[in-house]
């Protein structure tokens, strides 16, 4: 069941939007794809909805085929875009009773699988959609994507642009769902919300770099990289690029990340650089390792 | 500094410049004035008072209080509908307040919004130049928008293309550009006529890391420059970035102070659970 994708590209006149992607979701995985905008995960997402046909390859969801099987694809699954498509001008509850109504279901039939997020809206049940918070639109659109009990679940971005508290959240929700039963495949550009996936799939301009569990992924980055820090951040990245044999440096919260050639790099001889460049409060110590890192020098 | 000075001219002299003291001389006398400047303005180029905005009975910002300094990377961060566009809009002169007082780069943004906005740049989370527009039309309108001359329209055009490296697609469309390069160019479009402040309303949302990082460095060089940034942002590790931050909760500020002071007050490692903390408290 769940999810397998083999070897589908789509282009679209001359840009290739995805290319060559082989992927397998097990049933009941909550699977992330992890990439910035622009990296295709959209069109993988509609794809694998029936919304769009690939130029090659085939899929499969919840045991149908994407091409010969829409129908049934379409009643198996929920997907919930990134772009927010509900009513706006119809309320909360006209919503939610619509999309049930569409997939010949009703609210009372699952409110079980919805209750949790519902219950946080339902004081504004006889708002319009257009004019419910950002947070609300997205618990929304997730109430109307799950009332007719899908098996797999598609969520493109659903936190962009999203607040760190209403994000964390979510993630909560999701896992629920998870445990529900419901395989999930969920796209996001905030690298820290890969490690709360059981399996990623980082991808870039249309290619899948690496698939793997997150903690694999750290676990296998073999390179060594430093906190460094100094009381000019600006002056620091400039400086730091310009040490000798520096492979890559990055602002990194209220660190900056460094990466040297070198096997044989001494901190201590940073440490002298950095001095001499006038740099004070000056901090250097191994970094723990995350996927945004890894990302980037993917 | 003295012998600095002559370490320096005796360098340039083997460089083969037959004046070398004249330049060097001056570009000393540059620094010392513009270190002297920094320390002469730390002047304040927004000032909020008791700020307020009503919407019938719902109140969005309730007399929010707070100072930015000129050159200072100010991160105005907040939940989703804490009231964070709404007071943004009050400061750049398109939405009136319903109570309070705001100074805007010299100007009253109650009577004076026209010279506000001629003061400020803005940058939207929505990308909102012309797509069907190439890059360098795009420049020529929003300079022309902002009174530039044709000379230095051209001029401008000329200068950006070379800092973002766009010389390749500068005829291209600019919707056919990728999120991260629109992103860069909005910030630049959003300088064109020098402003003393700048306004980036969530500039990095979905950006690819390195990119957002590529900008984040474009941000620090123009606030080195002396202009100030005022920017929000959902990403945490970004508020790190700037000199001073400020939360706001359900429409009042709970919290303003420099990252490392918040972190300190709240007794946690990172800027993101100062924020969990701040706004699960209120809940």
């Amino acid at each position: 069941m769940g999810i397998a994708v083999n070897n589908i590209s789509k282009s679209y006149k001359k840009i290739k939007a995805v290319e060559n992607i082989s992927f397998n979701v097990n049933d009941g995985e909550l699977f992330g794809l992890i990439g910035p905008d622009g990296a295709g995960k959209t069109t993988i997402f509609r794809i694998l909805t029936t919304l769009l046909v690939a130029n090659e390859g085939s899929a499969v969801v919840a045991g149908f085929d994407v091409i010969k099987q829409l129908k049934e694809i379409r009643n198996a699954v929920g997907y919930m875009p990134g772009k927010f498509s509900l009513y706006q001008d119809l309320t909360v509850e006209e919503n939610l009773h619509f999309f049930a109504t569409i997939f010949g279901t009703t609210i009372e039939e699952n409110y079980d699988l919805i209750k949790d997020i519902y219950i946080q809206i339902q004081p504004f049940k006889d708002r319009r959609a257009g004019a419910l918070s950002g947070g609300m639109k997205q618990k929304l659109a997730l109430c109307c994507a799950l009332i007719h009990a899908p098996k797999v679940l598609f969520l493109d971005e659903p936190t962009t642009g999203v607040d760190p508290v209403s994000r964390k959240e979510f993630w909560i929700m999701l896992k629920r769902l998870q445990k529900k039963g419901i395989t999930i495949l969920v796209s996001t550009p905030y690298m820290d919300e890969a490690s709360l996936c059981d399996r990623i799939a980082l991808i870039q301009k249309g290619k899948i770099l690496k698939i793997d569990s997150p903690e694999n992924i750290i676990n296998n980055y073999e390179k060594v990289i430093y906190d460094v820090q100094a009381k000019n951040t600006h002056g620091l990245i400039h400086d730091l690029k310009n040490y000798p044999n520096q492979y890559s440096v990055y602002a990194f919260g209220e660190f900056v990340h460094y990466i040297d050639k070198l096997a044989t790099f001494n901190p201590t001889d940073l440490q002298t650089y950095l001095k001499n460049k006038n740099h004070t409060d000056i901090i250097i110590k191994p970094a723990t390792i995350t996927i945004e890192d890894v990302f980037m020098d993917l | 500094m003295f012998s600095w000075i002559c370490k320096s001219i005796s360098d340039y002299k083997s460089q083969g410049f037959s004046k070398p003291w004249r330049f060097e001389l001056n570009k000393k006398l540059c620094d010392f004035v513009s270190s002297w400047q920094i320390i002469m303005e730390k002047e304040k180029i927004i000032t909020v008072k008791n700020l307020t905005k009503k919407f019938g009975n719902f109140t969005a910002v309730k007399g929010i209080s707070f100072d930015v300094y000129k050159g200072e990377i100010f991160g105005f961060l907040g939940a989703n509908g804490a009231g964070k566009t709404t007071a943004m809009k009050m400061l750049i002169g398109i939405s009136n307040p319903t109570s309070g007082e705001a100074n805007v780069a010299g100007f009253d943004v109650h009577t004076q919004t026209n010279m506000v906005k001629k003061s400020i740049g803005y940058m939207s989370q929505k990308f909102s130049m012309y797509d069907d527009l190439t890059i360098k039309e795009n420049i020529t309108f929003f300079g022309g928008i902002y009174g530039l001359s044709r000379s230095q329209i051209k001029q401008k055009i000329t200068q950006l293309v070379e800092e973002l490296e766009l010389q390749e697609v500068a005829n291209n469309l600019v919707g056919s550009l990728p999120l991260g390069w629109k992103q860069k160019l909005s910030f630049s479009v959003a300088l064109l006529h020098e402003p003393k402040i700048v306004f980036l309303d969530e500039p990095t949302g979905g950006v690819d890391p390195i990119t957002r990082r590529q900008f984040w460095e474009m941000i620090y060089t123009q606030a080195y420059k002396g202009t100030t940034i005022f920017v929000t942002t959902h990403y945490m590790d970004e508020a790190e970035y700037c000199d001073r931050v400020s939360i706001m909760v359900d429409g009042t500020i709970e919290a303003l102070d420099t990252p490392k002071n918040l972190k300190k007050q709240f007794n946690v490692e990172a800027m993101n659970d100062v924020f969990l903390k701040l706004a699960r408290n209120i809940e």
